[in-house]
């Protein structure tokens, strides 16, 4: 039912006759069959993590769907394990355990939060699995054992920035962020960019407990100081209120600038996009993004998940593990998870939503980094994109 | 820090920083109404207080879709339609939690408080089920948006003024109620001696029922108004219970001025010292500054002189 | 010889009924779940029953003593943070440190630009001093809470919501200062205790044994507790506080001492999760958890010592194998539960043991019913 974007990368469907023999593709015993292979698909479905991870889990049904109507990988139809992480950080470790002991999964496609990465590490790691995570994160961590979909701080950050100081000749940045660390240490970036590289200055740098709903008070600090540009990392519920209370407060974002690298479509269906319109987010993807990969990718994405449904930035990175999961193990020619390790680097998806993506030696993907503006309808318009890949540096010098 | 900025800019901030508190203030005091009757006056301690905020916010939100999508003329007015609904709706099922389970415990507050855990954890899986786990935006009308500018800095938010007024409404509506009329002295009266009030024939199942209802449906109001300020999603209500609790308890439970100044004195200590300070750590000082007099002063700011 | 050997019952340090029941629980978590469970899952009901330690402390400062604290999950988290401290310091050795810019600290500290280690972590260099620490810290933590609000007369609701506002603060304070603590991550990635691989199938059972025979020494320490003095007072003031103050007793110092020791016992339990599970994170600190440990508790019977640990079993057990099969269905089968605890169940799992478990055994043993404890019959008080 899916649609087949991917014709030229399909397999023959006289493929299943002339498949490997699963002796050959799979030496450690891992769960895969003659005729399947199973994966393992870890996420929140309930608690406070749930909103969020709900699209990511979408989207990777979807990539599944397309790869096994496409002919599967190696032949081997994909069957996947759905394990819920509960937004509660021991119980992905548990679940990863699970799924890597008990159900051999060849692959995982999962965790949203850094918190939940860092607590499944050690058990990806230790049980030599492979983990596929899809958001954009802080960076400072690299491993064997995880494909980081998503983008890494300095990605995301460094061209935004370049962006705002070169198109608006920004000259001031207030900074805020959600009290943990992905707004820290993106701020850490954000700021040594601001005064080393663009010479600029930081007027103001603050923080909100998760969950903070009052912003009153940074507003009218905001009003005081009147910052060239708003720079914000604000997440979960504190964004609604924030954005809200911006707009209330009689800040105009047509005419202020703001930039954030937080919200993405998803968000903007909770903020409301009356309320965030003229805001710049700064991340790889886009909904509105305008290519024929995209385009397809989202009538798919609609078809099987109803057409109110948005698409933010992680819920594209999260479409992409399955498929550069079955590109590096066609190109491997074996599950063995060395062996999918070793072959990930410069694995290239051409048919990504986003455009042409390729995996780094470290495991994060090279991509392009886009600047777009928030409209009334939730929607972006993508106003920039870099021209060159941005290159992933997880442990960026002179940016710690 | 204010070196650079002229005395005039100075002062608009302030006056700007001053309203932010009122507003602070309105918003804690809004939160906290409904509970300081529910637990103030019955000494239910209700966790589920957020959920039944987010309830109201969930049939504004309702209202919102209903009424641009039907009646496009008139939205201007749907928020106060929705407020009332919010209200009904919010203590319909405050009357029916109270029959079902609170009357029965009334003799073990404790026990109020796990019961009602476990009632707001159904209610976020049931929001969770039926409204979807993603947060969703309640489109305000055009009127309700923007700000008031006075000069070139301040600027008085429209919602803000809003959340004050509506809070000031129902302040003195709860205090009339309370202290005026004839069934806020029943309620008292329920309070004080359960069994003598009983015997001098106040139907006190009735009474109770009605004082929870009227609780959940305050909540109900505020969840409704919250949606202008905050976001609408399955577990939104819990980042207000322990704030809403705070106020309460330093208030002093039992009487409704207490909980006025304490909204007050906590709204200004945060506003003020989130402007001088940064927010994370202003709330942690806030919320260390009322532990520590609530320690020193267990009974809250002001507490009523009865022997128990 | 009734009354004798019923004056004696009162006085001894178990009652016979007792000793078969700490046996039971002894053969289930040291025998049969050993034996019948893979190693998977045995390290589940490891992780399960540490919480069981914090359950058990609420037996005694809820359950006997009336005091509900709504923020164990602070004494949990102390103690699984000193334990993790600890690895955390010997996981970052200079050897497996090298790519940072300063190595020998945390990686979060180095990624937070802290150059040296901040003075609180030093002593966490020593085991023998982590050890006395996980155990004094959150003691001493209580004793401070403890005193300043019952010294003051601050009890029931009061004092539920002031310990969940502390735990609110604490919770703020961990994910804020993440140069210092690891921040919402919480702190990851432990490997060894002196040397000794933690995250091998085989560490994990050793760590079962340890944790589960550190459960039963507790079990027998509250016990002694509940069959002591003490513990007839903590009941005694329960039910009539200002009785027992004019009858002379310091009530404030008892309830101290019970929320001292139900905080200990949470430390211990969040050192032993920290050794199973291989981090420690701020989500452990938090209300949400608090309150759940609470369920356990409640699930189990508040009066009752053995119900902590079958409480907190089949919470989890019923947690785990729900959100396996009905992930969505699962709140409303922990809400409901909260629900029926407390509106059907009052004494939980030893309520229902007691009202119809007990009389059955004893007409089929043709002996008269035990004289159980008199407070499990009657609903408890606040």
């Amino acid at each position: 039912m899916a649609a087949m974007p991917f014709a030229g990368l399909a397999m023959p469907r006289t493929a299943f006759a002339q498949a490997p023999a699963t002796s050959a593709v799979n030496t450690t015993g891992l769960a895969v069959t003659d005729t399947d292979v199973t994966v393992g698909i870890l996420h929140s479905v309930t608690g406070t993590m749930a909103i969020s991870e709900t699209g990511s889990v979408q989207a990777e049904k979807l990539a599944i769907e397309q790869i096994n109507a496409e002919g599967g990988v190696l032949g081997r139809k994909i069957k996947f394990i759905q394990e819920d992480g509960g937004s509660d950080w021991p119980t992905f470790a548990e679940k990863a355990k699970k799924l890597l002991v008990n159900d051999k999964c060849a692959a995982v496609m999962g965790c949203w939060t850094s918190a939940s990465r860092k607590a499944v590490l050690p058990v990806f790691e230790q049980y030599n699995g492979m983990l596929y995570y899809p958001t954009f994160y802080e960076g400072l961590e690299q491993s064997k054992n995880v494909i980081y979909t998503g983008q890494e701080a300095t990605q995301q950050i460094l061209a935004g920035l370049d962006w705002v100081a070169k198109e608006k000749g920004a000259k001031t940045f207030y900074l805020l962020g959600s009290d943990y660390i992905w707004p820290r240490t993106s701020n850490k970036i954000a700021r040594k960019h601001i005064e080393n590289v663009l010479k600029t200055k930081v007027v103001g740098e603050e923080y909100f407990p998760l969950g903070h709903t009052q912003f009153n008070s940074v507003i009218n600090k905001i009003k005081l100081t009147k910052p060239d540009v708003i720079y914000a990392i604000i997440v979960g519920g504190s964004n609604v209120a924030f954005y809200k209370q911006l707009k209330a407060a009689g800040i105009d974002l047509n005419k202020q600038t703001l930039m954030t690298i937080s919200v993405t479509e998803d968000e903007i269906d909770g903020i409301g996009g009356e309320n965030i319109a003229g805001a710049y987010a700064c991340m790889k993807y886009f909904q509105s993004l305008d290519n024929a990969n995209n385009k397809q990718f989202v009538s798919a994405f609609k078809k099987m998940w109803g057409d109110k449904t948005v698409i933010g930035d992680v819920t594209q990175a999260a479409y992409l593990g399955p498929w550069l999961w079955k590109l590096t193990v066609e190109k491997a020619g074996s599950f063995d998870i060395d062996k999918v390790a070793e072959a990930s680097a410069g694995v290239e998806f051409k048919q990504a939503p986003e455009g042409y993506v390729k995996i780094h030696p470290n495991h994060h993907l090279w991509s392009k980094t886009r600047v777009g503006r928030a409209r009334p309808d939730g929607q972006y318009d993508v106003i920039y994109e870099t021209a060159e890949l941005m290159e992933p540096d997880p442990f960026p010098k002179g940016y710690q | 820090m204010f070196g650079e900025y002229s005395l005039g800019e100075l002062t608009s901030i302030f006056v700007m920083q001053g309203f932010a508190g009122l507003i602070l203030f309105s918003v804690f005091l809004l939160m906290a109404l409904g509970l300081a009757i529910i637990f103030g006056q019955m000494g239910v301690i209700n966790m589920a207080h957020g959920e039944f905020m987010i309830l109201g916010a969930y049939v504004t939100w309702m209202c919102s879709t209903f009424f641009h999508g039907y009646l496009p003329a008139l939205v201007p007015i749907y928020f106060f339609i929705a407020m009332i609904l919010a209200f009904l709706v919010s203590g319909a099922l405050g009357v029916a939690v109270e029959w079902l389970m609170i009357r029965r415990l009334y003799k073990r507050p404790l026990d109020t408080l796990l019961a009602t855990w476990g009632l707001s954890l159904i209610l976020q899986q049931f929001y969770r089920s039926v409204f979807g786990p993603r947060e969703v935006g309640v489109e305000l009308p055009q009127w309700m948006l923007g700000s008031l500018p006075v000069t070139d800095v301040i600027e008085i938010q429209i919602n803000g003024l809003f959340v004050m007024a509506l809070t000031t409404i129902i302040t003195i509506a709860v205090a009339v109620m309370m202290y005026r009329s004839r069934w806020g002295m029943q309620v008292r009266a329920v309070v004080q001696n359960r069994v003598m009030a009983g015997a001098v024939g106040i139907n006190t199942e009735k009474v109770d029922r009605y004082t929870f209802g009227i609780g959940c449906g305050i909540a109900g109001i505020a969840g409704s108004a919250f949606t202008m300020i905050g976001s609408t999603g399955p577990t939104a209500g819990q980042l207000y219970i322990v704030d809403t609790f705070l106020v309460v308890v330093f208030g002093g439970a039992a009487s409704l001025a207490g909980t006025i100044a304490s909204a007050f004195t906590i709204s200004q200590a945060q506003s003020i010292m989130e402007f001088f300070l940064s927010g994370s750590i202003a709330k942690v000082l806030t919320l260390l500054a009322v532990v520590g007099i609530l320690m020193l002063r267990p009974q809250g700011l002001f507490v009523l002189k009865v022997r128990r | 010889m009734v009354i004798r050997s019923k004056s004696a019952d009162d006085t001894a340090f178990m009652k016979p009924l007792e000793i078969v029941s700490i046996l039971i629980i002894a053969a289930l978590i040291l025998v049969v779940l050993p034996a019948t469970l893979d190693a998977f899952r045995l390290n589940l009901v490891g992780k399960y029953l540490t919480y069981a330690f914090v359950a058990l402390g609420l037996v005694l400062c809820w359950g006997f003593g009336g005091i509900l604290s709504l923020g164990q999950g602070i004494f949990f988290g102390l103690g699984g943070y000193c334990m993790a401290m600890y690895l955390k310091l010997e996981a970052s050795s200079v050897a497996n440190t090298k790519i940072q810019s300063t190595p020998g600290i945390p990686d979060f500290m180095d990624w937070n630009q802290l150059t040296e280690l901040p003075f609180f972590w030093l002593p966490f260099k020593s085991l023998t001093l982590t050890v006395i620490l996980i155990i004094a810290v959150p003691t001493l933590f209580a004793f401070f809470i403890g005193a300043a609000m019952f010294k003051r007369r601050v009890g029931g609701v009061y004092f539920a919501i002031i310990t969940q506002a502390i735990a609110a603060i604490l919770t703020i304070l961990i994910v804020g200062r993440q140069g210092y603590t690891g921040g919402i991550n919480g702190i990851t990635d432990l490997r060894t205790l002196q040397g000794w691989d933690i995250r091998t199938d085989s560490a994990k059972q050793i760590l079962y044994f340890v944790n589960s025979g550190l459960l039963i020494a507790c079990i027998l320490l509250a016990q002694y507790v509940k069959r002591s003095k003490l513990g007839r007072v903590l009941v005694a003031m329960r039910d009539k506080e200002d009785r027992v103050r004019f009858s002379g007793y310091s009530v404030a110092n008892f309830k101290i001492f019970a929320f001292c020791l139900a905080a200990a016992f949470a430390a211990i339990g969040g050192a032993m999760f920290t050794l199973q599970v291989g981090f420690m994170s701020p989500s452990f600190v938090g209300i949400v958890p608090s309150i759940e440990m609470v369920i356990y508790t409640a699930v189990g019977g508040r009066l009752s010592l053995f119900g902590a640990v079958y409480g907190t079993l089949l919470v989890n057990v019923a947690k785990t194998a729900f959100s396996e099969s009905f992930p969505e269905l699962w709140l409303f089968g922990l809400g409901a539960l909260f629900i029926a605890v407390v509106m059907v169940f009052p004494n939980g799992l030893a309520g229902i043991y007691h009202s119809y478990v007990d009389p059955l055994v004893a007409r089929l043993t043709r002996r008269r019913p035990a004289e159980t404890e008199q407070p499990l019959h009657g609903a408890p008080a606040e």
